[in-house]
This record gives C-alpha cells, structure tokens and sequence, in this order.
C-alpha cells in the first residue's frame, strides 16, 4: 500500500513533535517516521527526569491526528515525492500480514532527523563500557542499571553536564566531569545561560545534582585501558596525566548533524549544517529542515524551527514569519554552543598508529594517513565502508584530516532487499502502535 | 498488551534476563554478558551511541542476526545471542 500525506515528518524528537504536531493542528495529512522505539528524539528519550515541555508536546503529539510509524526508518527517496521506509524489526518474529517496508507518498518532506555524538578516537575506545555521553544515557533509559557503577563524563559541551546530572540521580558515583574547552571559550555561552533563566536554572540543578564531582576544564582521556572491558581512564589536564578506575566512560566530543537524507535529496548544505530559509525550506523546493540539522541549537530552537516549518507547509506564511522573527534571538546561543565546542587541535594526537578509527572494518589511523581525501580512504582501507556508513569515523576523519563526505547514495541505512520488493500491507495494522 | 508494570523476561545467550518495561534489547545484552558482537579483526564490542548509529550493539534476535538491539524493545520469550568469537 501507498500512503499518501500533505507532509512526511522524518525524526520525532523536539522539531519533528513540533512540526507535526502544528502541521496536523492545521488540517493537514501528517505522516511521521521516526527510528527510535518511542518518540522524543534523543534529548526526550523515555524514562524518568522529563522536563515539563517534553511531557507537554509528547503529549499533544499522542493526541494529534497523525499517521505515526515509530520504529521505522526512511532508507531511500526513490523519486521527487516519494519516500521509501523499513520496518526496524522486519526480520523478527516475522509474520505474513506485516510488510517489511512501505512507500510514503508526500507534497512535503520535513527533515528533522537531529544529530549525533562526535566520537573521537582514542587508544582504548573501542572496549566494552566506552560509550557515547548520550549513549551511555540513552542505554540507561532503555533499561541499563547504572545505580553504584563509577562513570568519568568527558567530551565536551552541555550534553556531558546534563548527562552526568541524570546519571548521578540514578545514583552512579561520577569521580569526573572533563570538558576539552577552556573557561575562556565558554564565557560567551556561560552568558547566554546567565541571561536565560530557563537554562540557568537548569544549568544550576544539574551542577547541584553533580557537585560531588570534579568538574574539569581544559580537561581529556588520552587512553582507556582494560582487558575484556574498560578498567580505568587515564585522563590529561595542562600535561599532567593521571588514571582513574572507573566502569564506564561516557565519551562524546558535542553533536554532528544528521545531514544523509538531506544530501541524498539534493539539499544545499553550508558548513555541514542544511542550509534553508527563512521558513525552513530547502534548496530544494517542498524540502523543509528543522532542528539539529540546520545547526546545533538545543531543544527551545529546535521547537521553534519545527514549528515555523509545520506553519509554512500549511499555508500560514504570516504566522510563520512572526515566529521565525523570534528565531534571531535563538540563533546567538546556538553560535555561542559552536564556539564553546571547537576542538583543541591537541585533541587529534590522541589517535597513535594502530588506534582504530573506522570500528565497522577497524581500520587504524596508519592505514588513512597520507591518503589523499575521504573517497580515496574509502577505495584503499574500507574506511566507512561497514554498516554505519561513516556516521562515526567520518566526523572523526573530518576532525583529523578535514576530510570531508561527497557523495551519499542509497540505501541510507542498510536495507533489506524484500523491504523493497515484498508485497505490501498497511504497516499500521500488523502491530499496535508503540 | 502485558502490564505495564510487569516485568518482561528473556534470554541472552541462554541466560535468562529480567527486565523492565520498555527495556532495549542492548540494556538486556549487557545485564547477560559484557560485549554485543565481536569486530572484523577480533575485538570484543559493545554499544557505543545508543541510538541505532554505530551498528556496534548488532546481536542475534530470534534467529534474525545483524539486529540493532538499541533501537529494539525487549518481548516476552525473546532469544537473543551476542557474537562469542571471530564471526
């Protein structure tokens, strides 16, 4: 079967709630695709320790009229209009009546499909136990108990203070939070925070829910030793290293944009962030982008964008207007984050000859230096070439070599051939709605 | 539908596993053991961003392998098996 939709809202975190939320409020066919196994995005993810406004749009999110297929994932756009998606547990428990994929027909696309962590390699970063700030967070949400396990946070932005503040209310004992940036880089953001209450108190509970731990500055791990698993992290502060026991390292260097879909429909992109309008349109004419993808700002600018991009698809354009006025201001703090988050050049010394970079072929940094660009890594070593396609090493191998991706082809996501080809049933029917 | 505040029981590698509502499979991985899959070259892995990224949590779902397990919810009866040794 092929649904047909006004709009097809692609990613459920904040902008994709809001602009489908919106769009569905104006009258308009919504249809939304989102991967995860709930909706919230990465920064709503279930669990407890909800802020109010998560509560609040999941909630008129549940209640709108909407066509939701959570736990789906938009592998191609075979052609203008057309959007092709997988069922995530296709192959599981697999019964006749359920399709493995389905065709959304659409008059507009919204891309709201977020961002990422940027992990950076590390020798030691491929053990048991070393995960992402968010990943690591993400896993205890889905279930990981954390309660009495020893956790260093490090990376750098404001993720790692809000991840280690969720983990310690779950009672994880954080010897440290280390943060690769200077004081002097974060000014500007520490007062964009001071002048927004908002984010000033919440910036202030989650230090107080942290304030048994160091928080540290200028601060990195070099290394994460251990046998089957991680054991200990040696961390380095202005050339001083010392090692700290711990089980589990949540490790994420800030956010890189979820740009795929974006690039495999021809979007304009602008210094690796999709470039759109004032209305959060695309390059290309009926492609909207809203949230992470058109420049990490956090939850509040996200809303906003979703908002003003559900607004415009529906006709609204004066309303959508007003509300993109309201943008501007937004946007100051979304450049004070970028600023806060550059990376210290020392920080690409970490990798030595044999760390991998590519964890899907483990390719080590030996193998990619002196190679000529991103492609030809790809051709020579198998860089990015697993499954993840270069989702992870190919922020890293930006970082190191200022590699950056050309090309992006589909699938987006591996894919089942029968996903493309089974007949099709109504994917809504087989299974209840999460 | 179960109740909510029932606990969902299944086994990793044959070890039987109790978890919460709306567990993720991952979560049920590393209560069993301490790795998900094994790498090209050896390594042991385990999940690394938590969101259906990496494909570091892959595991065995069923029968069906090559399942992201961070993305998919734990069910009743589940089997699941991580890699041992060198695929």
């Amino acid at each position: 079967m092929i649904h047909d939709f006004d709009i097809v809202v692609v990613g459920a975190g904040p902008a994709g709630l809001a602009a489908a939320v919106t769009a569905a409020d104006c009258g308009l066919r919504v249809g939304v695709v989102d991967d995860n196994p709930a909706p919230g995005g990465q920064i709503w993810r279930s669990g407890a320790h909800l802020p109010a406004a998560a509560r609040r749009w999941k909630a008129r999110f549940a209640a709108a009229h909407v066509v939701r297929l959570q736990g789906w994932r938009i592998v191609d756009c075979p052609e203008p209009g057309v959007a092709r998606a997988q069922r995530n547990d296709a192959e599981i428990g697999r019964d006749s009546s359920a399709a493995d994929g389905t065709s959304l027909r659409y008059r507009h696309l919204l891309l709201a499909t977020g961002a990422r962590e940027r992990f950076l390699p590390f020798p030691g970063w491929t053990l048991p136990n070393v995960m992402g700030a968010g990943g690591l967070d993400a896993m205890v949400r889905g279930g990981l108990p954390i309660a009495g396990k020893r956790v260093v946070v490090a990376g750098t932005g404001p993720l790692l203070l809000a991840v280690a503040a969720h983990l310690a209310a779950r009672g994880a004992e954080i010897p440290a939070i280390c943060d690769q940036a200077s004081l002097a880089r974060m000014a500007p953001l520490v007062l964009q925070v001071l002048r927004q209450p908002g984010k000033l108190w919440q910036g202030a509970s989650y230090r107080w829910t942290t304030r048994a731990s160091r928080y540290l500055t200028r601060c990195w791990p070099v290394s994460a030793e251990g046998d089957s698993r991680l054991r200990s992290v040696t961390l380095q502060r202005d050339g001083k290293r010392w090692s700290v026991a711990c089980d589990y390292l949540a490790c994420g260097f800030h956010l890189v944009p979820n740009t795929e879909l974006a690039s495999l429909l021809g979007c304009r992109l602008e210094h690796g962030f999709v470039a759109t309008d004032q209305l959060m349109q695309t390059s290309v004419p009926n492609i909207w982008c809203a949230g992470e993808p058109t420049g990490i700002g956090g939850v509040e600018l996200s809303l906003l964008e979703g908002q003003i991009a559900g607004l415009a698809v529906a006709g609204r354009t004066s309303d959508a207007h007003r509300l993109a006025r309201g943008r501007r201001g937004a946007l100051s703090f979304a450049r004070a984050l970028h600023r806060a988050c550059r990376l210290n050049p020392q920080l690409r010394d970490l990798a030595s000859h044999n760390t991998i970079v590519c964890r899907c072929e483990d390719v080590e940094l030996g193998a990619l230096l002196g190679r000529a660009g991103w492609r030809d890594a790809r051709l020579h070593t198998r860089c990015g070439m697993g499954p993840c396609q270069g989702r992870i090493c190919g922020a890293a191998a930006e970082f190191l070599f200022g590699w950056r991706a050309d090309s992006v082809r589909p699938p987006v996501f591996p894919a089942l051939v029968s996903s493309f080809l089974e007949p099709e049933a109504d994917p809504m029917t087989p299974r209840e709605a999460v | 539908m179960a109740d909510p505040l029932d606990k969902v029981t299944l086994t990793v590698d044959g070890i039987v596993v109790q978890v919460g509502p709306g567990a993720t499979v991952a979560a049920a991985a590393l209560i069993a053991g301490l790795q998900t899959r094994v790498s090209v070259s050896g390594e042991p892995r385990a999940p690394l961003c938590g969101m259906g990224i990496c494909f570091e949590c892959r595991v065995t779902i069923d029968g069906a392998p090559h399942q992201r397990s961070c993305q998919i919810l734990c069910a009743p009866g589940m089997q699941v098996s991580t890699a041992r040794e060198l695929p």
